[in-house]
């Protein structure tokens, strides 16, 4: 009895937030757009058909703010972004978004986070919907992105990317701000290689197979081992960006006695993970000691850490992508084309020996 | 042969057996695996190296787990997985009184009883949610803590307000590392400290002897005075302290927290550790000691992984492997095959067994 009592209780919050749910979706539908579309958006809520609906009204919201004057009117963007708890990056990354996107720059930003795709592509049917100027996205995965696009360019919205490319047409979106991961990795390889070592043993710590900051940044090393006979990797692991899992890779190396000079890792957190293994096992590392660091992300902490000498290089992954989009987004306001559509960012690699706290203070993130 | 039976038939053989695989495995492919070096660590301490200590260093966390593990599991039938999630609010909660609320801090802030008290404290509040949730509004365990699952790295992140806290004093480093002068990880003193508290418990209260009661027959437990819904909360409870101490060892390895993938699907492994321990995961009966040596067979399955660079995103698929073999053992018509095939079959495993003797 209190089973079924308490099942029908969830069954009707359930219903009642599904209904809320529909209800406020419904209701921002009608607002701006003619009652007829709406009605059929309300009718069969999939994607193919809400399409139309919302295309309607999204080229009426456009209309009124090209018509208005470029300057002086705010444009409605709708960000899409992965968890900004995935990591430090992303976290400077959201912050950066948030913190230029605002009134005082013009802007009225609406956020959605997500780190699946389907979810992400939910939240971008939806800003549609909403009928912003442009979208801003940030893709969780490559695939899958191709109808929501259309519906976007048929509703007359620019799409722009930042940080993450995707496998679709590139008639389908205006600009890509993007890292250029491996450019990364080989300016990481080429310093590596002007250190002039003897024999190259490398403790490779990979990211997330797959991800295109793990492929970047592998890429540029294994064309080196593959080129030069005094560069091998003792082991090649992915640690999945964790700094726990690098730990064990490295501490399992360690206990196996063989030999390394240099770890390689793909992020700050798994360096962070492996020089801890170092410690634990008395290995010196830094400048001029037994084993160098590398690390990429450029976290604050990691930058004081090649300050302190305790680590040796770090590469930047620039999250600072907001003036960047701006600059595109006031382009094609003044009626103008992003030429050529990807833009890459600019990208430093610090140097144990050379970085300052000036460095720390501008570049951390 | 009675004695054979004896030994077979004990919970405890279940890890035993498994842990002898993994030794005679490792023997075989590598017996340098087994060695043990004396060195020094940068702090110029002594300190032994090698894997059997990575794996008592590293299979504490779990074994600690485990310990809370078993008892939600025989006191309520089902399974925490909010574990990971939970360690995650309670490393979070510990950070933050240790850095006096900024982002970094070179000495600590506060003493590290303090911080542990008030990770304590956070990782008991959501014990006591989940608790409460299962024993007050029987909710499934699994569905109950699937809500902490979700929320919980969230508001782990929530508390140092997206920051991601580094402590960098040596001090701090003790508790996942190295006590100056003795040359076993500290991790490893931390577990033996929690299962000599586990013993205590399980020794001089009634404690074990109500879960078992509860998880067997509820309603009999309730007719000979035990209040159910009281152990069950209580065993989230205890849970919620393991799992602040397992936090305290996480976070003081690396002296900082990453929110979304600290102690990443640690909650599977403790299950699997009760699971390996031969305890059934729908209540009742347990053995602590089992799941403990359960848990260390799992680290020593890890580092044996690792060791022959096997590719860490693979490891799932090896422990899957495992979980599929203690399934099927486990399960009530195999059992009854493998009786009738061993009393089949006993002579000739006498004449067997007299030989091998």
């Amino acid at each position: 009895m209190k089973r079924k009592l308490l099942a029908m209780i969830m069954t009707v919050t359930m219903t009642g937030a599904l209904l809320a749910g529909c209800g406020s979706s419904s209701s921002t539908a009608e607002t701006p757009a003619a009652s007829e579309p709406a009605a059929a958006s309300e009718a069969a809520p999939a994607s193919s058909e809400a399409a139309p609906a919302a295309s309607e009204e999204a080229a009426a919201s456009t209309e009124t703010a090209e018509t208005a004057p470029a300057s002086g009117e705010t444009i409605k963007v709708g960000i899409i972004n992965n968890d900004p708890n995935e990591s430090g990056y992303r976290t400077a990354n959201d912050k950066d978004l948030k913190s230029f996107f605002t009134a005082e720059n013009g802007y009225e930003a609406s956020f959605a986070y997500s780190l699946k795709n389907d979810e992400q592509i939910t939240a971008a049917q939806k800003f549609i919907q909403d009928g912003v100027d442009y979208l801003l996205l940030s893709a969780a995965d490559t695939a899958g992105w191709d109808t929501v696009l259309q519906d976007a360019q048929d509703a007359g919205i620019h799409v722009l990317l930042f940080d993450r490319t995707i496998d679709a047409d590139e008639s389908l979106y205006d600009a890509s701000v993007v890292s250029d991961m491996a450019k990364e990795g080989e300016t990481a390889v080429a310093w590596l290689e002007n250190q002039k070592l003897d024999e190259y043993n490398i403790i490779h710590l990979q990211g997330v197979m797959g991800s295109a900051a793990q492929q970047g940044r592998t890429g540029a090393l294994d064309t080196k081992v593959g080129e030069n006979d005094n560069w091998k990797l003792v082991t090649q692991q992915t640690a999945e960006w964790n700094a726990e899992k690098a730990q064990q890779i490295v501490q399992s190396v360690i206990d196996s006695g063989e030999k390394f000079n240099v770890i390689y890792a793909e992020n700050d957190d798994m360096a962070k993970g492996a020089v801890a293994a170092l410690d634990k096992a008395n290995i010196s590392h830094g400048v001029g000691k037994d084993v160098i660091v590398m690390g990429f992300d450029c976290n604050k902490w990691a930058l004081e850490e090649l300050l302190a000498q305790n680590w040796n290089y770090d590469g930047q992954c620039n999250p600072f992508q907001a003036t960047y989009l701006d600059e595109a987004i006031k382009t094609i306001e003044a009626g103008g084309t992003v030429d050529p559509k990807v833009i890459i960012m600019e990208e430093k690699g610090f140097d144990a020996s050379e970085i300052t706290q000036e460095d720390v203070d501008s570049y951390g993130i | 042969m009675t004695n054979l039976k004896k030994i077979v038939g004990k919970q405890i053989f279940i890890p035993i057996a498994a842990l002898l695989i993994l030794i005679l495995f490792n023997l075989c492919a590598d017996p340098s695996f087994f060695k043990i070096t004396l060195g020094t660590n940068s702090a110029g301490n002594p300190v032994l190296s090698g894997y059997l200590v990575t794996i008592l260093d590293y299979g504490s966390e779990l074994a600690i787990l485990a310990i809370g593990m078993t008892l939600v599991t025989a006191a309520s039938g089902g399974q925490d997985i909010s574990v990971g999630a939970t360690l995650a609010i309670a490393g979070s909660a510990m950070l933050k009184v240790l850095c006096g609320g900024a982002t970094s801090a070179s000495v600590m802030q506060a003493p590290v009883i303090v911080a542990l008290l008030v990770g304590c404290i956070a990782a008991m509040l959501a014990g006591a949610f989940n608790g409460a949730l299962v024993a007050y509004f029987r909710i499934q365990p699994m569905v109950a803590t699937l809500i902490l699952y979700t929320a919980g790295r969230s508001i782990a992140a929530w508390i140092n307000n997206n920051e991601l806290p580094i402590i960098s004093d040596s001090a701090f480093t003790v508790y996942g590392g190295f006590i100056p002068g003795i040359p076993i990880p500290t991790p490893f003193f931390i577990a033996a400290l929690c299962v000599l508290a586990a013993w205590c418990l399980l020794k001089f209260t009634t404690i074990g002897l109500y879960t078992q009661a509860v998880g067997i027959n509820e309603n009999s437990a309730r007719l000979n005075g035990i209040n159910p819904e009281f152990i069950k909360f209580l065993s989230f409870v205890i849970l919620g302290v393991c799992v602040a101490v397992a936090a305290l060892i996480k976070i003081s390895r690396l002296s900082t927290i990453n929110y979304s993938v600290i102690a990443k699907d640690i909650e599977m492994d403790a299950i699997l550790a009760v699971a390996l321990g031969g305890n059934a995961l729908g209540g009742g009966k347990f053995n602590l000691w089992a799941s403990i040596l359960g848990a260390y067979v799992i680290q020593f399955l890890t580092t044996t992984l690792y060791k022959f660079n096997v590719q860490s995103d693979a490891l799932p698929a090896y422990k899957a492997v495992v979980v599929i073999a203690l399934v099927v053992f486990s399960a009530p018509t195999v059992r009854a095959k493998l009786t009738e095939l061993s009393k089949k079959k006993s002579r000739s495993v006498q004449l067997a067994g007299k030989e091998a003797a």
